[in-house]
């Protein structure tokens, strides 16, 4: 597919998006809301097919962020979709790793930095920070300073 | 939740005997056979995505380089990257030649490197110690243009703090083809030798369904027959300016992913001198003030394959968030899919294969299934492997 | 001399031990024996456990989960022996000093368990090879 096969393909999840921005040549923005990450995600992974790349959690002002970053090998383009958790109190979104082995990793590490609940997830436990790290401080939430 | 495995030590080798702490890597085996693999990366956590919050734009390169000692001009060429795309920044074309050169001898002095551990593992030291020892100018050449033989500090938002200087370019002429000739005495020993091929083929096999699903880069991934390379795919610096080949080998055992790495020595070494020949006259530095509000992405190729960088500003002199992602997070995980069933003995080569940090490697140990004990550590399994190689060599 | 003391200096074992650092100064020390530095016509050479190990090369700057390892690896190695800080991580954390999950550096952690500890720091990111060798000299030849 070229570029302009790929914006077509994208478009046919566009009900469940909010929003579509490409800021420069090769770099797209999907917005979501939490509900539909799961299925626009299982979209990207295997019907346009995507690679995966990475996610960033981010914790923003009045919501958590999760920017799922794609990448399109033909054309090199950069597909991020960013999903927003709007609830600050229980964050939770569905894990995409049951479909995806590849976001396993990731989804632990977001729970132990920012506090995400990822349901469904196969294999909850702590990934990155020491076994003794006290329960409930979160280090990549603004809250908790250096 | 805390899983407590009883453990009791047979004292087999040299073991910590460190009852209740978790490696990086545990293998669980039925008999010879593995059969579930438990890894935690906690020990290598240093918070620098935090940290990137606390530091300014210009300062975070050199936090980055540290993520990863040997990958460390693809880091910060992915995060300046990032940053210039946000800021629309166009590098002036000697720095991009530059970088490419610098990036080029990165991935060479890294995959000599690798050549030497699995050697080791396998029991072929020879092939260690002379690895070693032909990565040494490639070190020096990298001093020589950037002062450090790791860590080069050379990227800045906008280009490049350390220029090559004209009269250096002979000598890095003459030290490629040095090192091409003693890469290629290498490559034959290697390739031809039949007890390599008994070793290594159909040993650690990653099918390419696999691959896909932990969504693997790097010549791990090409050496599961997917084609794919960011250098070529998305490029950055000069890489569309000269002409070079991915490497790409079909069958996803260890001796592909070596054949992958060994092929892109070569390439890289192609890469350099058209560099070098097209280098460009003018600046490598450019002026950037400030970095407005906005997002950007950046990736490079490293020698394990693809690191990619996301940074968002407000606008303000210090990144809102920076997610740095080096290949090894996801080519690691891929090994539960290329290490399950495997015997104990092709662990450790199976393990290098994916290329992971050398301390990485240090921490495995192996639980065996009935019983819940550890039967087998580092050491251990390095002597396994070892002994199988000479096994495969009486048989010849 | 305390022929203990006397005994360690010549043809020291050495363990390395990592706690957290990115692998450059590990390289490094590996590249100490091989052919262009060669540290094994001294008689130094790696060994696989701290018992059996006169000096111990500790890089990183001692993160949370590392730190358990570090203090187990320094009770088992027999005393008297040396501990060296290689690389600036391990001297005083380097550029990570304001990382969460950093509780080093080096001697701090090493002072709690043995207040008479015999540190050597070799300071570099990363030390180059023949710095870590002066290093070790140097510091063998002060005890």
């Amino acid at each position: 597919m070229n570029s302009e096969e790929l914006r077509n393909k994208l478009s046919e999840i566009k009900d469940k998006l909010t929003k579509t921005e490409e800021p420069i040549d090769n770099r797209i923005y999907l917005y979501c809301e939490s509900e539909n990450s799961y299925a626009v995600n299982k979209f990207l992974f295997e019907e346009v097919p995507l690679r995966f790349v990475i996610a960033t959690g981010i914790d923003s002002d009045d919501c958590f962020e999760i920017i799922y970053h794609y990448s399109y090998d033909e054309t090199g383009c950069v597909v991020n979709l960013k999903a927003f958790i709007r609830d600050r109190e229980n964050p939770e979104i569905e894990s995409i790793a049951p479909f995806l082995p590849a976001a396993e990793w990731i989804e632990r590490e977001m729970h132990d930095l920012l506090g995400i609940e990822f349901k469904n997830h196969p294999d909850m436990r702590r990934l990155i920070l020491a076994d003794d790290w006290p329960e409930g401080v979160y280090p990549l939430r603004k809250e908790v300073k250096q | 939740m805390k899983k407590t495995i009883k453990k009791t030590v047979i004292p087999v080798g040299p073991v910590h005997p460190l009852q209740e702490e978790m490696e990086f890597f545990q293998l669980t085996v039925d008999g010879e056979t593995v059969t579930d693999i438990d890894m935690r990366i906690s020990y290598n956590h240093r918070g620098i995505e935090k940290i990137s919050e606390s530091l300014q734009f210009d300062q975070v390169p050199l936090l980055v380089s540290r993520i990863c000692g040997i990958c460390s001009a693809s880091h910060p060429l992915a995060y300046v990257q990032a940053v210039e795309e946000i800021a629309g920044v166009t590098v002036p074309d000697r720095a991009r030649y530059v970088r490419t050169i610098i990036a080029e001898f990165e991935r060479i002095h890294s995959h000599i490197l690798w050549l030497g551990l699995a050697g080791h593992f396998i029991g072929y030291d020879t092939v260690f110690m002379w690895a070693w020892k032909y990565r040494e100018p490639v070190l020096d050449m990298l001093e020589a243009i950037t002062g450090n033989r790791n860590n080069y500090g050379n990227l800045l938002i906008g280009g490049c703090r350390d220029d090559i200087p004209d009269e250096l370019i002979p000598k890095i002429f003459k030290d490629l083809d040095d090192i091409e000739k003693k890469m290629d005495m290498l490559t034959k020993a290697i390739i031809d030798d039949p007890i390599l091929h008994a070793r290594l083929k159909g040993v650690g096999v990653l099918t390419k369904e696999a691959a896909i699903k932990y969504a693997v880069t790097g010549p791990t991934a090409r050496g599961s027959d997917i084609d794919i390379d960011v250098r070529h795919d998305d490029p950055y610096a000069a890489y569309s300016d000269i002409d070079w080949n991915v490497c790409v080998a079909p069958e996803g055992d260890v001796f592909a992913k070596a054949v992958v790495r060994l092929l892109e020595v070569f390439e890289a070494i192609k890469i350099i001198r058209q560099a070098l020949r097209k280098l460009p006259k003018g600046p490598v530095k450019s002026e950037v003030k400030e970095i407005p509000p906005g997002e950007g992405t950046g990736r490079a190729e490293a020698p394990r394959g693809e690191t990619f960088h996301y940074v968002r500003s407000d606008g303000g002199n210090r990144p809102v968030r920076h997610k740095a992602r080096a290949p090894s997070y996801v080519n690691v995980p891929s090994f539960k899919a290329s290490c399950i069933g495997q015997k104990i003995a092709d662990v450790t080569i199976t393990l290098a294969a994916v290329d992971p940090c050398y301390s990485c490697t240090e921490r495995v140990a192996v639980v065996d299934k009935r019983t819940n004990e550890v039967i087998c550590d580092y050491d251990m399994l390095l002597r396994l492997s070892r002994e199988k190689t000479e096994r495969i060599r009486k048989s010849f | 001399m305390d022929w203990k003391i006397w005994s360690l200096k010549k043809s020291p074992w050495v363990f390395h031990v990592n706690t957290g650092a990115c692998n450059n100064c590990d390289i490094e020390v590996v590249d100490c024996l091989t052919p262009k530095f060669d540290i094994e016509r001294f008689g130094m050479k790696l060994v696989g456990s701290p018992r059996h190990a006169d000096a111990l090369l500790v890089t990183g700057g001692v993160t949370a989960q590392a730190v358990h390892r570090l203090r187990e690896v320094y009770r088992q190695t027999p005393k008297p022996c040396v501990v060296f800080a290689i690389g600036a991580c391990a001297c005083d954390k380097g550029i990570f000093t304001t990382g969460y999950h950093m509780v080093g550096p080096v001697d701090k952690i090493i002072k709690e368990i043995d207040p008479d500890a015999i540190i050597a720091y070799v300071p570099g990111c990363p030390p180059k090879p023949e710095a870590m060798i002066s290093g070790i000299v140097k510091a063998l030849s002060a005890l």
